[in-house]
């Protein structure tokens, strides 16, 4: 029986999870003032203030959390052409026929694709958090940045959270890859099926 | 603070089903009669004085506008602007406040049930037990009106009296003008009136005198009569054709409904793959080689 | 007023000069506004600021601060030169048709009789001629070089519109523009209102300011007409009443003059008051003085004031010099004044050349001060900063401050601009060791008898007599008060025995009109032979039998002009347009059927109003309208009364920023008023264009009352701090920015403030020089809930009108630079 790979260390575990709950909770109080019929989320922070005070801090630790990760697994998520033709052939991985596909290294194209995502949607959801955070900084801008800053707000939200439950659902569809980030190691099978170029580096160390 | 039952209230913030619409309360206007206003700001200090408010002493900044903006404590304000061309130098006077917009941006805008409403008789006002202070409010109006309270985070504006009106007088600052330039009655009676009133000034001489009652907000509860009414810009920057903002209107109309169904489907779609397709299992392997 | 506020709604064009209605009368503006839009009056400003009251109206014209006689001269001589004159009225109604002293003369910026040592005018010449029955003699062609209206004609021909322009800064057309606004007028079916103010008054030749105005209005036929009238705007709710009652010493209670030292005896000084009709069939009034002052004397002395003693004349003080206030205050600043009671006054705020008020105080042994509020005269000498830079332990005077009352904290009366005098209820006890102001000055009254009781000094009688007959000897009630000032029939008030009456039988009861201990009806009921007293005898009528018609609130109006004859008492009588009689033709036809007065109905004068005539004098009896001049008609020529000339002629401010006066540039000693009196030392105080490049003038904001309300939040928020005003052309030059602070000098003092930077004060062209103007807003002080400020009579020049002594506020020389 192959020996496990470590995939995640455990600083780069409870990075992960610091940036998952604040995520949860930005989300949700996020959610609660994005649509009537979620309201009742503000139930979970306390009240309608308690949430409008309690999402931007939350916002805050998730966004620098994420600052920290993003320096953690950039130089894994550059894209090569190998990763453009994995993302060409998706219905494949989709279909779970993934020896259709180039060998994939560290990350595939997908999770690289979804890596930069939301490094573009954190800096956004930051920036323009800022421009509209009552009442610290709200009071200080012209109208019309308010403006597009709520609605860009809103929209790399939705963007992010849609990533995310791509992100989620494909650590349940693939089966051991949870514990990866829970244990912080992976079976070599798993390694060898998923990223074998990243199989055979770590088996060459 | 207001008198009104529920059934007065007919639109709601972040209500998604029709509020009472049984009323058919008639609707009220203010109107302001841009020629008759002598900037003296008797409205201002009637408008404190009814709502127990206390304007800090500021400075002076160079204008006459005091404060130099509207404010949690200051739910109106005279704004001056001296407006010169080659025939005439005009010193525009105009009382700035909230214009009760028959389609209030500020309620499409406001995430929290309740916290906005609109009466049956056409004002908007803010319920501040039911603010949480985020200011959606102000993005969302046209005429950039409400102000937080750094006291209390929660969103004031003129309420146009509602307390008073619901109980057949007149708002505060009318009682109060001294020339007459502030009226008050039925909306359609001050619009009868105002375009009398613009009527007038034209015979007067002033061309271009015309009711503000912009229809980008469905008209407003609060009206001008201005003696250049084709340019409001020039009272201080009142908007020529006040709308929502589209970007307002996009975050808080089709965006709403489009981001929720985009996340509903999505995981929609996650779960119709797993049941579809399956776990991918490096143990099992069930690739299909 | 000698029209009423509400009587502005009838106007067909409003005249705002000289002041700033929709500032500083925002709840009277009302009236203008509904002129405006219910009879589409046309409203007119002139002032040398774009105000709020320009902001509002049809026409706006600028003109340089101190010039409004040269204006008003050129508008005279516009309408004259055009024709555009009212011709009937002018003859009939004004002494136009009389003929002047051929000795007469005006020359070169003088009049006839000037003595540049005294600086005053021997005004022997400024006479009529009489005829061998001693009446004035006329010519009703108007065509004698000697009458009235030639000689008019003459001296304002001189002010031409390009010299007009000259003088005052304003464009050519513009004062043309108004010019004929004004004369437009002139026809019987339109009417002109004159809306002015302090921005007349407080200036070197205030008077001669509303003069000129009121010849316009003559000219006009507008006088005595509803939406007429030369309509002087007060600045306090009840300052018409002080003026009314006497605050002051020139003059008692009712406007009779006071006694001076020539005065000697009671005979003497009634017949210099009591003038002989100058023509045939006159009613002059003031034939009655004698009646009004012994009833005065009878309410003052009461059973005291005798025939034996000639009504307690002796008692009255007698002037021996100026009594007005900058002459009080020189006085006090020579040292020569002991202690001084300042009641409902703020004098180093209001009275110019702060600096001298300060020293004056400082020679003071004792202050007292009588107010409401913190005032600054009160603090005087505390060291506010660079706000009042003092050492307090330099100054030894003894400063006593009683609390009174403010005017919601006591009952009594107002008397507003329109002559109406109105009850008020208290509305609040007054706080703390607060007294209202009557029960200070009885107890005051009271004190002082009691010492002179005890140890009976010099002339202790006219304090010891006095009649203190109230209730609460400490508390006269305002019902007490306004009774005895309405005055009571001491005995029974007979009928005059008419000499044309066939004789009655003997042992017929004479006829009572006003029984013994009544309340008297009217100042008709007024005799001079001690048998009714009454304190003030224009208020007589005002709490008669029928009660206290103060306090009356009838609503209905019924002729529709607004007169409300049942709302409070209007002096005279009750009357709310003066002069109404004029508002008819010489045959007693209203001259427009639009606005009826009153008319002559064949048998009495009736109408919306109480006739300004005797109700039975018809037309055929010739008697003229203005029944207060012995000459039965308006004065276009004032013989006697002026100061400074029979014409308003136009002099320079005496801070003036061209230095020479156009209309006479040949005449160094007539630059500026050359009677207007100048203090010893206070010549040196004024300031040379040189120096002080800048026309410099002070107002008021609608924000603000006076010193007052800075002392509220609400006012002090919508108005908070201190600025002046300058135009963008002069901020320009100086480099200013709208914000920026700068730092204002006249030759008596500096002050810093916020500058407002303006399109509305223009750069005006005089003369081929550029005058520009800075404007100074009052009310700030280092006083109050606002912030601190600079008082601004720091700035302001130690002269005074020289009729009035109102100091010349409107127009001095400033510098101006960046702080």
């Amino acid at each position: 029986m192959a020996k496990d790979i470590e995939r995640y260390n455990e600083s780069d575990r409870v990075n992960h999870w610091v940036i998952a709950i604040t995520f949860v909770l930005a989300a949700l109080s996020g959610l609660a003032f994005f649509h009537p019929s979620f309201y009742f989320l503000t139930n979970l922070f306390g009240g309608g203030p308690w949430t409008r005070i309690l999402h931007p801090f939350i916002g805050l630790i998730m966004f620098f959390a994420f600052v920290s990760m993003a320096f953690r697994f950039a130089h894994h998520n550059k894209m090569t052409d190998s990763d453009k033709q994995w993302l060409s052939q998706w219905r494949d991985a989709a279909n779970n026929e993934e020896h259709k596909l180039p060998p994939v290294g560290r990350y595939n194209g997908g999770q690289k694709v979804l890596f930069w995502v939301m490094v573009a949607c954190m800096a956004i959801l930051f920036a323009t958090g800022l421009l509209f955070w009552q009442p610290w900084f709200a009071g200080n801008q012209p109208i019309w940045l308010v403006r597009a800053a709520t609605l860009l707000h809103a929209v790399s939200a939705l963007v992010l959270i849609i990533g995310v439950m791509v992100h989620i659902y494909a650590a349940i569809w693939v089966k051991g890859t949870m514990r990866g980030m829970m244990q912080g190691t992976v079976t070599d099978k798993w390694a060898k099926k998923h990223h074998p170029l990243w199989h055979k580096e770590m088996s060459e160390k | 603070m207001t008198m009104q039952t529920s059934m007065d209230v007919t639109r709601r913030s972040a209500t998604t089903t029709p509020s009472s619409s049984i009323r058919e309360t008639p609707k009220v206007a203010k109107l302001i009669d841009e020629s008759k206003c002598i900037g003296c700001k008797a409205c201002q200090v009637a408008c404190q004085e009814w709502n127990d408010l206390k304007e800090d002493i500021g400075m002076n900044v160079g204008v006459y506008d005091n404060p130099a903006d509207l404010t949690a404590s200051s739910w109106t304000l005279m704004r001056f602007a001296e407006v010169e061309n080659e025939t005439r130098l005009d010193w525009l006077i105009r009382k700035d406040g909230c214009m009760h917009c028959a389609d209030p941006g500020c309620l499409k805008a406001c995430p929290s049930p309740g916290a906005i409403v609109q009466y049956a008789n056409g004002i908007v006002d803010f319920k501040q037990e039911n603010c949480i202070g985020c200011g959606y409010c102000v993005t969302g109006c046209p005429f950039d009106i409400p102000r937080i309270s750094k006291k209390d985070s929660k969103a004031y504006k003129c309420t146009l009296c509602s307390d008073r009106v619901s109980v057949g007088l007149e708002p505060a600052c009318v009682k109060t003008c001294p020339t007459g330039a502030i009226v008050f009655g039925g909306k359609d009676e001050m619009v009868a009136y105002g375009e009398k009133r613009a009527g007038e000034l034209k015979e007067r001489g002033y061309q271009k005198a015309a009711l503000y009652n912009p229809a980008g907000v469905g008209g407003t509860h609060v009206m001008y009569v201005l003696r250049h009414g084709d340019k409001p810009q020039e009272y201080s920057g009142l908007p020529a054709d006040p709308k929502v903002s589209p970007m307002v209107s996009l975050w808080k109309g089709i965006a709403k409904p489009l981001g929720v169904a985009a996340m509903g489907l999505t995981a929609l779609f996650a779960f119709l793959h797993y049941v579809r397709v399956g776990p991918n299992d490096a143990e099992v392997d069930n690739d299909k080689h | 007023m000698t029209n009423h506020w509400v009587d502005i709604k009838n106007a067909d064009l409003i005249l705002i000069m000289g002041g700033n209605a929709a500032e500083a009368h925002p709840c009277g503006f009302k009236w203008v506004t509904e002129a405006m839009q219910h009879r589409k009056a046309k409203l007119v400003v002139v002032d040398p600021r774009y105000t709020r009251s320009a902001a509002v109206a049809d026409y706006y014209a600028p003109l340089r601060v101190g010039t409004d006689i040269a204006f008003l001269a050129g508008v005279i001589n516009h309408m004259l030169s055009n024709n555009k004159i009212h011709a009937e009225y002018v003859k009939a109604y004004t002494n136009a048709t009389f003929l002047v002293n051929p000795d007469f003369k005006f020359d070169n910026g003088f009049f006839s009789g000037y003595s540049e040592e005294k600086r005053t005018y021997d005004k022997s010449t400024w006479a009529y001629q009489r005829g061998k029955d001693d009446f004035v003699l006329v010519d009703e062609t108007m065509q004698d070089p000697q009458c009235v209206f030639q000689l008019m004609k003459k001296h304002y021909s001189r002010y031409t519109p390009e010299l007009v322009s000259k003088i005052t800064g304003t464009p050519k057309e513009q004062f043309l523009k108004v010019a004929e606004y004004i004369a437009g007028t002139h026809t019987p079916d339109k009417v002109m209102t004159i809306c002015y103010a302090l921005g007349w008054t407080q200036h070197t030749v205030g008077s001669q300011n509303i003069r000129a105005m009121a010849m316009i209005q003559l000219l006009l036929g507008n006088m005595g007409r509803a939406g007429g009238g030369v309509n002087a705007l007060r600045g306090h709710a009840n300052v018409q009443g002080i003026t009314d009652m006497c605050a002051y010493s020139e003059v008692l209670p009712g406007y009779l003059g006071a006694p001076g030292d020539g005065d000697v005896d009671r005979e003497t000084y009634l017949k210099a008051r009591t003038p002989k009709p100058l023509r045939p069939n006159q009613m002059n009034f003031p034939q009655n003085f004698s009646k009004w002052h012994t009833s005065l004397m009878k309410a003052w002395y009461g059973a005291a004031a005798t025939k034996e003693n000639d009504f307690a004349y002796d008692w009255l003080p007698k002037r021996d010099t100026a009594y007005d206030s900058l002459a009080i205050f020189d006085r006090m600043f020579q040292g020569k004044v002991n202690g001084f009671i300042c009641q409902g006054f703020n004098p180093i705020a209001a009275i110019p050349n702060k600096k001298k008020l300060g020293t004056a105080f400082a020679k003071l042994k004792y202050l007292v001060v009588i107010d409401p509020l913190r005032t600054e005269t009160a603090e005087f000498w505390k060291n506010y900063g660079a706000f009042n830079d003092v050492d307090p332990s330099k100054i030894q005077t003894e400063v006593f401050r009683l609390p009174s009352s403010c005017f919601a904290e006591e009952t009594g009366t107002f008397t507003n601009s329109s002559r109406v005098i109105a009850w008020k209820q208290r509305a609040v006890e007054p706080p703390g060791e607060a007294k209202v102001d009557s029960e200070i000055t009885a107890r005051l009254f009271l004190k002082l008898r009691a010492m002179y009781k005890a140890e009976p000094g010099a002339f202790a009688d006219a304090i010891q007599n006095l009649t203190w007959t109230y209730a609460n000897a400490n508390m006269p009630a305002p019902e007490e008060l306004l009774r005895e000032i309405n005055g009571r029939a001491i005995e029974d008030v007979l009928a005059p025995v008419d000499p044309k009456a066939p004789p009655v039988p003997k042992g017929t009861p004479p006829t009572v009109l006003v029984k013994a201990g009544e309340q008297l009806p009217g100042f008709a009921m007024l005799r001079d032979d001690g048998s009714t007293a009454c304190g003030n005898w224009i208020y007589a009528g005002c709490f008669s039998q029928a009660g206290n018609l103060t306090a009356r609130r009838d609503l209905a109006d019924p002729s529709g002009l607004g007169n409300y004859p049942g709302w409070g008492f209007s002096w005279p009588a009750n009357r709310r347009v003066l002069y109404n009689r004029a508002g008819a033709d010489p045959a007693g036809k209203p001259w427009d059927a639009s606005r009826r007065g009153i008319a002559w109905n064949g048998k009495a004068w009736a109408g919306v109003d109480v006739p300004d005539i005797a109700p039975a004098l018809g037309p055929e009896s010739g008697a003229g309208p203005f029944i207060m001049t012995p000459e039965g008609v308006a004065r276009l020529f004032a013989v006697g009364l002026m100061n400074e000339g029979p014409f308003p002629e136009h002099y320079e401010p005496f801070e003036t920023p061209v230095g020479t006066n156009l209309m006479c540039p040949t005449n160094p000693k007539a630059v500026s008023n050359p009677a207007a009196r100048v203090f010893k030392g206070d010549l040196e105080q004024f300031g040379k264009a040189a120096e002080f490049p800048y026309a410099a003038t002070t107002y008021r904001l609608t924000e603000h009352h006076h010193f007052w309300t800075k002392n509220s939040i609400s006012n002090s928020s919508v108005q908070p701090a201190q600025f002046i005003e300058i135009g963008t052309e002069l901020a320009k030059e100086k480099g200013i920015h709208n914000g920026d602070m700068v730092k204002v000098k006249s030759m008596r003092g500096e002050i810093k403030a916020t500058c407002v930077v303006t399109k509305r004060i223009k750069g005006l062209d005089v003369n081929g020089k550029k005058v520009h103007h800075v404007g100074i807003p009052i009310h700030w002080g280092f006083i109050g809930v606002a912030q601190n400020g600079y008082l601004s009579n720091t700035l302001t020049p130690y002269v005074g009108d020289a009729n009035s002594q109102t100091p010349e506020f409107k127009a001095f020389l400033v510098n101006i630079e960046k702080a």
